[in-house]
């Protein structure tokens, strides 16, 4: 079941990338499209962020990832490097585990 | 332009290190992970793709995710398409090279020559150095204790955040993501895992509907 979902999802995104290249322009001129297709990232990203912080299984928790997002965030306002980001929130996380 | 390309590949090698180590904390083989990098090739949708595997989400929920997120890639395409000048028979090879980058240095560009030197030379570029971190990632992790004491479980949110920040330029879009984050929350406990998130991309698609005045939000590129 995993390989067919990675097939899937491998096949899906090149199809979206082909069609971009094949459709005609014109798709982009209708504003909708265009908004929609701009906001669906952020709203995606935004709430991967959230569930993989705040929630195990069916529970909303706050645990040591709470912290390592803390961490990322502080990181990224300083305009840290993207692996410095993941790295610093992996590492609290780990020590936050160690001391509790 | 070269050296440019090559810059841009070296630091989404460092991003791919992250992707193939957190794939192997999700419970993807070193196969599964790798073959993800050579044929989906777009990172943000891989990233999705393992974090709903790993929570515990039906792995269709996953392909659902990476697919909404591969959805920009297209958008990318049709402004490419006349940049690009492509023949026919290039166009399925230049297709799986269309990401984030790609489409950056090749939009960023005002000549034609240059724009077709970009976008093939940062896609190669990237391809080469994604894949080959995705593997030495991938090892590396199965090859180390178990992803927990590592901290990858908070490496993933930290991952989509740098993701997101650069993304957040106006007040329309920090009202979406917020409004995508706590409907995501909300339905944790009322949904299968992996729909949450689908959820919170519905927020985007009724939000997006009702467009701003035009010279309003954009996101797109990244």
């Amino acid at each position: 079941m995993l390989w067919g979902a990675i097939a899937a999802g491998a096949i899906g995104c090149y199809l979206l990338k082909l069609a971009g290249l094949s459709l005609p322009r014109g798709v982009l001129q209708d504003r909708r499209v265009g908004s929609v297709a701009a906001l669906v990232p952020v709203a995606l990203l935004a709430t991967l962020i959230a569930t993989q912080t705040f929630s195990t299984g069916h529970h909303l928790t706050v645990d040591a990832r709470a912290g390592g997002l803390g961490t990322a965030a502080a990181a990224q306002l300083l305009r840290a490097p993207f692996l410095v980001v993941v790295t610093l929130a992996a590492v609290a996380a780990a020590l936050i585990r160690l001391a509790g | 332009m070269i050296r440019n390309a090559l810059g841009i590949g070296v630091a989404t090698g460092a991003y791919g290190l992250s992707f193939g180590a957190i794939s192997s904390g999700a419970g993807l083989s070193v196969l599964q992970s790798c073959v993800l990098s050579l044929a989906m090739f777009t990172g943000a949708s891989q990233f999705a793709f393992v974090a709903v595997v790993g929570g515990g989400g039906n792995p269709f929920a996953g392909t659902a995710t990476a697919v909404l997120l591969g959805a920009r890639n297209a958008l990318y395409g049709l402004r490419l398409s006349s940049l690009l000048g492509l023949r026919r028979r290039a166009r399925p090879v230049a297709a799986h090279l269309v990401i984030d980058e790609s489409a950056a240095m090749t939009l960023a560009t005002e000549s034609y020559r240059s724009g077709r030197l970009g976008f093939w030379a940062t896609g190669l570029a990237v391809f080469v150095l994604w894949n080959t971190a995705t593997l030495i990632g991938a090892v590396a992790a199965h090859a180390l204790p178990g992803p927990k004491e590592l901290g990858l479980d908070a490496a993933v949110p930290a991952a989509f955040l740098a993701l997101l920040a650069p993304r957040l330029v106006s007040r329309r879009l920090w009202l979406v993501a917020t409004t995508a984050a706590a409907t995501g929350l909300v339905s944790v406990p009322f949904v299968p895992a992996g729909v949450p998130v689908l959820l919170g991309a519905l927020v985007a698609v009724v939000m997006g509907a009702r467009p701003p005045p035009p010279g309003g939000a954009t996101g797109g590129s990244g």
